[in-house]
């Protein structure tokens, strides 16, 4: 099975967000980034499909800067076959032309599946996997939480608003992943050895502008200082009160 | 006036919610024609909208960001040959096109900016745009949609009754490590019971990796962002992925045992104690209100 992840670097969950100098985006001084949460379960899942199969290629895509080779060696280190960077010294606000930089990239090959993390952590623009699916004229199934391929038939579950959704597809497709789907496992030093071996490809790109433009990057209102209410149950009763005669959400 | 192309969505043949946060939000921005359309097959419905959205000279499509909405919009962009504005949380025309505000970083920070395609196609955060009067008279056009494409949706296996997604809750009580453990869960499902169908019961990612909880009640910035009226955070000491994931809530109270616990500086009203003492005692309370 020939399978295609595609990975982003992003932020730490726990990185406090701090508004870089020129207003309009993230200052990264002292900003931990790691491979996007969701990408691990499209990499877990890629290499359970390859083992699976007995034979096949991992192969690990990310667009973003230099720095996005170690995000890359991760991947490697888990047991992707091979890496290819499409470096990039400023990432795209506009999706579609992040898309259009991967696809293009992803063509030339014919992979059975290509596998993306359902959103990445930071821009939660939720789109690219499913763009590039349309751009390269492939079935895609967002967000899956469950996946059985049998032949060239694949039937994903994707959690709905109260209920779950089974979606039935061909293959080769496009699939995004959501939690659930696996649980993801920790590169063994054996892996990170010998991830280091492993080939990482390196291609400059340019972003086309797109039709979006960043005006400001700020951070939330701040909540209004709270307090509180008192200890233990005796304090129920102010709590009750205060809810429905001053916040009048009861 | 500009003409808006507004896409609602169904289930069981009656409009959902976000339906009405869609119609009410595309009628300020212009003229809207509100569609709905079968998304059982879900390359035939995107072909669907994407053909009408081009041939109707609409300025802006406009989706709810559901599990649905988020599945069909960029399958719909992408044959528009634009992106998303995925998630907002606000919008306004400006000029030729529309300034918008989406959250980044799960709520840690707000992004601006300035969206110029044509048409522009939208996804509104749920529960954010209060839907107006006139909002549920609304008689959305079901678009004919020509099967053939291969995604197609087999089944929908519904969540026992009664239980409401924590993504569509008006009142979630989460839990956290400070439950101690699965089956203490009991008493947050009774207190949301107590709200008489108005509650979910949520989870810290502490408590779904341990798999105490299903994925898809986490709350944060691996799991989902709410924005409910109230939120009722539970021995949950409040890392900054999950304050992210609730912080635009209306009115949040915390219930720790320890005074000091992070989730106290965000929430508007916070008992410090014993959970199995307090919770109960509110239940009790709430249901005195509600029965």
């Amino acid at each position: 099975m020939k399978i295609a992840v595609c990975i982003k670097r992003v932020p730490d969950s726990e990185t406090r967000v701090k508004v870089a100098a020129d207003g309009k985006s993230l200052d990264e001084a002292g900003v931990k980034f790691v491979m996007n949460p969701y990408d691990e379960f499209a990499v877990e899942e890629a290499l359970r499909r390859k083992e699976k199969a007995g034979a096949g290629e991992v192969a690990v895509l990310c667009l973003g800067p230099a720095a996005a080779q170690e995000t890359i060696r991760t991947a490697l280190a888990m047991g992707a076959d091979r890496g290819i960077l499409l470096q990039a010294d400023k990432m795209p606000a506009d999706s579609f032309e992040v898309a259009k930089l991967i696809a293009a990239e992803l063509k030339s090959t014919s992979w059975d599946l290509i596998l993306f993390g359902r959103m990445a952590i930071d821009d939660y623009n939720h789109q690219v996997g499913t763009l590039v699916a349309e751009l390269l004229g492939l079935p895609s199934v967002s967000a899956v939480s469950h996946l059985e391929i049998e032949g060239a038939t694949g039937v994903a579950e994707r959690e709905i608003e109260g209920g779950i959704e089974v979606v039935e597809f061909p293959l080769p497709a496009v699939v995004t992943a959501d939690k659930g789907l696996n649980e993801p496992r920790y590169p063994a030093l054996k892996g990170i050895m010998a991830a280091k071996k492993k080939p990482l490809e390196v291609k400059p790109v340019q972003a086309g502008s797109g039709t979006l433009e960043v005006v400001a990057l700020t951070p939330p209102a701040e909540r209004k200082e709270g307090r509180i209410v008192g200890e233990g149950a005796a304090a129920v009763g102010e709590l009750v009160r205060l809810l429905r005669e001053e916040a009048k959400v009861l | 006036m500009s003409k808006v192309l507004a896409v609602l969505e169904q289930r069981d043949g009656k409009l959902r919610k976000v339906s009405f946060e869609v119609i009410t939000a595309a009628r300020r921005l212009g003229d809207a024609d509100a569609v709905v359309c079968d998304a059982t097959d879900r390359e035939a419905c995107a072909a669907a909208l994407a053909a009408r959205a081009k041939s109707g000279g609409y300025r802006a499509v406009v989706f709810s960001a559901t599990a649905t909405g988020r599945d069909l919009a960029p399958r719909v962009a992408a044959k528009l040959g634009v992106a998303v504005v995925a998630d907002l949380t606000d919008v306004v025309a400006d000029g030729n096109g529309f300034l918008v505000t989406r959250p980044v970083y799960a709520g840690k920070a707000l992004l601006k900016v300035k969206v110029t395609a044509q048409p522009a196609v939208l996804s509104l955060r749920p529960n954010v745009f209060t839907p107006d009067a006139a909002a549920s008279s609304v008689k959305p056009e079901t678009l004919p949609v020509t099967a053939g494409g291969r995604v197609k949706v087999r089944e929908v296996k519904a969540a026992p009754a009664g239980t409401l997604d924590v993504a569509e809750a008006q009142v979630i009580i989460s839990g956290g490590r400070g439950l101690k453990e699965p089956a203490n869960f009991k008493v947050l499902e009774e207190l949301a019971h107590a709200f008489g169908g108005r509650a979910a019961v949520g989870a810290s990612r502490a408590v779904v990796d341990a798999g105490w909880r299903a994925h898809a009640d986490q709350v944060g910035q691996t799991g989902k962002t709410v924005s409910p009226s109230l939120y009722i955070a539970v021995g949950i000491s409040g890392a900054i992925q999950h304050l992210a994931g609730m912080r635009t809530s209306k009115v949040i109270v915390a219930i720790n045992k320890d005074k000091d616990a992070p989730i106290f500086k965000i929430a508007d009203y916070g008992v410090v104690g014993d959970l199995f003492e307090i919770v109960p005692k509110l239940t009790e309370e709430i249901r005195k209100l509600h029965g």
